[in-house]
């Protein structure tokens, strides 16, 4: 075993000497170390690599776009792009508006929804318990798809064309209820509520002065998800909304994928231009995917670790 | 009958504070849940309003399912969704496992974090804005790969015209969204084994290598078989945006990126054919159920805590 004990001998040595500590006996080779730093980072790169491309794209000038396509060192850069943005993109602002709100609205609506189910369910002494959590989780295994669900927006809650058939089909989860009823079941004590009721608290006061000051971080998580879900959602507006006033973000970006006609014809100042050569239709698309990402380009990083922990919490058993 | 009303008395705060999601369900998830009998009849608009046309429209039991399976898009649509979703769960394992125990391994953390939320930026965007940045490569006059094939003389490609290489971009860019989230859980994971393993193993002069392959992956076995069922479960479903969004709805693409779920919205939005698509949409919520219960009931056999009931 002498051969063993060289490097252990070699470390503390080591440490004798310089009274620093040695590294990890048990880590990888320095060389080992460069190459999977140069492989994870080669992937972490590409993570981010294709938005500072279009970031890079919307800064060039169209007709050198035409000729070289698109370039991660273009010849000409310019703010032509946002130029246009700022007078003619009146479309852009409205579906700014219509995001904020859906997703400022929706969110408030998801965590009121949310917490107060999980919570009534994550109550022991809720006589109803059981049939509740079914109620919800069932909704995880089966549903009826998307052409009742469509039927029932448009035909019965008559949403077709109004904000709420933005808002209303993606407030309620399954999977937030989980989150949500595991952070007050692990993070709230029986002893903590057994005690408030001997004080003579009612259940609704429980709720509120106990149980949610503690769960901020629960609610902040799942205030997280639905912000994301709300922010990114398309699909909501491409089955129920035709008026271009209620277009979100997103869907915006779907409508002028082919052509900019959508862009142009919503904004309030008519401006003539020649149409092959000045309408900077490629530019102004990438410029409108960077402003619709930049907010949560930015704000990620922020917020990463509460996805995380939405992530692992859910794996958690009660 | 008296013993229920005093219950429902006595638990009224809670029944209050379910009350407002117990609602929704019921609209949002359970009523369609009653639609789907549109499936078994042949759905006309009737004058009088939807629920005049959904009892006046004559039943037609299974004709529906006939015709959907009579067509090659039912087979065309099942393979492509299953195909897909093994692709994806099963390299997606590989690549968040093997992602995880790297970025265990890495010496300098600092980088390692900045590694992991560059790693995590595409989880937070929407298909839209990718199917951009992948238009960037592929669009036929200006994109990054008809520009290197040409730069070398050959001509350019119809990107979104050939359907041989999608299968190959629609699994790599599903990988490569899920990757940094995916890896979140493994790596939460391997933070919480015993140091000492690794010690006692080390001293016993086993590799790295041979550390990995008896105490990291036997460890994370479980999660990993948990994971890997449940998500079996799901496999009958798609992510909408990767397979309509990202080949920009190209009607020669069909053959490859036609999943169940972009199935049923042609289905519903162009050909306006409401029987059918429900029909499929049922076919995939009953098989669906069938698959999630059989995956419940493999990881109850396993790890009985990790079932999700």
């Amino acid at each position: 075993m002498s051969n063993l004990s060289e490097p252990i001998k070699r470390a503390s040595a080591h440490t004798r000497r310089t009274g620093k500590k040695s590294r990890d006996l048990n880590a990888i080779s320095p060389l080992s170390n460069v190459i999977f730093n140069i492989a994870i980072g080669l992937f972490a790169l590409s993570c981010i690599f294709p938005f500072l491309f279009i970031v890079i794209i919307s800064f060039t000038d169209e007709k050198t776009l035409a000729i070289n396509g698109f370039k991660l060192f273009p010849e000409v850069w310019t703010l032509d792009a946002y130029r246009f943005l700022m007078e003619s993109g009146q479309q852009m602002a409205q579906s700014f508006g219509v995001t904020l709100t859906v997703t400022v609205v929706g969110t408030a609506l998801t965590l009121y929804l949310v917490t107060t189910y999980a919570y009534a369910i994550s109550r022991k002494n809720f006589a109803q318990r059981r049939f509740f959590s079914f109620l919800a989780f069932f909704t995880m295994l089966f549903s009826g798809g998307l052409v009742p669900s469509y039927i029932v927006v448009t035909q019965v809650l008559h949403l077709r064309d109004s904000i709420w058939a933005l808002i209303l089909p993606s407030i309620m989860n399954a999977f937030y209820i989980i989150v949500m009823r595991t952070f007050f079941t692990t993070t709230v004590p029986d002893a903590v509520i057994e005690s408030a009721k001997i004080d003579g608290a009612t259940e609704f006061g429980i709720y509120t002065r106990i149980v949610l000051p503690i769960s901020l971080p629960g609610i902040a998580t799942i205030g997280l998800f639905s912000t994301l879900g709300f922010w990114n959602d398309w699909f909501n507006a491409l089955l129920y909304i035709d008026n271009a006033n209620l277009i979100p973000l997103q869907t915006l970006l779907i409508r002028i994928q082919n052509n900019m006609d959508f862009v142009v014809q919503n904004s309030s100042r008519v401006v003539s231009y020649d149409i092959a050569s000045t309408l900077p239709t490629e530019t102004v698309r990438m410029a409108m995917v960077v402003l619709a990402t930049l907010p949560v380009a930015l704000a990620y990083p922020f917020f990463q670790k509460y996805f995380i922990q939405g992530l692992t919490i859910g794996s958690v058993k009660e | 009958m008296q013993g229920i009303f005093k219950s429902l008395m006595k638990n009224k705060a809670f029944l209050l504070l379910v009350l407002p999601g117990a609602a929704w369900f019921i609209i949002f998830a359970y009523l369609p849940m009653f639609g789907t009998i549109i499936a078994f009849k042949d759905f006309r608009i009737h004058p009088g309003g939807f629920l005049e046309s959904v009892l006046k429209s004559e039943w037609v039991g299974f004709k529906n399912f006939e015709f959907l399976f009579s067509t090659s898009d039912a087979y065309i649509i099942t393979r492509n969704t299953i195909l897909y979703n093994l692709g994806l769960i099963f390299l997606g394992l590989v690549l968040a496992v093997t992602l995880a125990i790297i970025m265990n391994e890495l010496l300098n953390k600092r980088l390692a974090k900045i590694y992991q939320t560059a790693m995590f930026m595409p989880y937070f965007l929407s298909w839209v804005i990718i199917s951009y940045f992948v238009f960037s490569f592929l669009s036929v006059e200006k994109g990054v790969f008809n520009q290197i094939i040409m730069y070398f003389g050959g001509d350019p490609v119809s990107w979104y015209s050939e359907t041989g290489y999608w299968p190959y971009f629609l699994i790599l860019l599903g990988l490569w969204k899920g990757a940094g989230y995916g890896s979140v859980v493994y790596l939460a994971a391997i933070a919480g084994i015993d140091r000492s393993y690794y010690e006692a193993a080390m001293i016993d002069g086993a590799t790295k290598w041979k550390q990995i392959r008896y105490i990291t992956l036997p460890l994370l076995r479980p999660l990993m078989i948990i994971l890997t069922i449940l998500a079996i479960g799901g496999i009958f479903r798609s992510d909408f945006g990767l397979f309509y969004q990202v080949p920009r709805d190209s009607g020669a693409l069909y053959p490859v990126t036609n999943v169940i779920d972009t199935f049923v919205y042609r289905g519903l939005t162009i050909m306006g054919d409401t029987g059918m698509s429900t029909a499929t949409g049922l076919y995939q919520s009953v098989v669906g159920l069938i698959l999630v219960l059989l995956a419940n009931y493999a990881v109850r056999k396993i790890e009985k805590d990790y079932a999700v009931f």
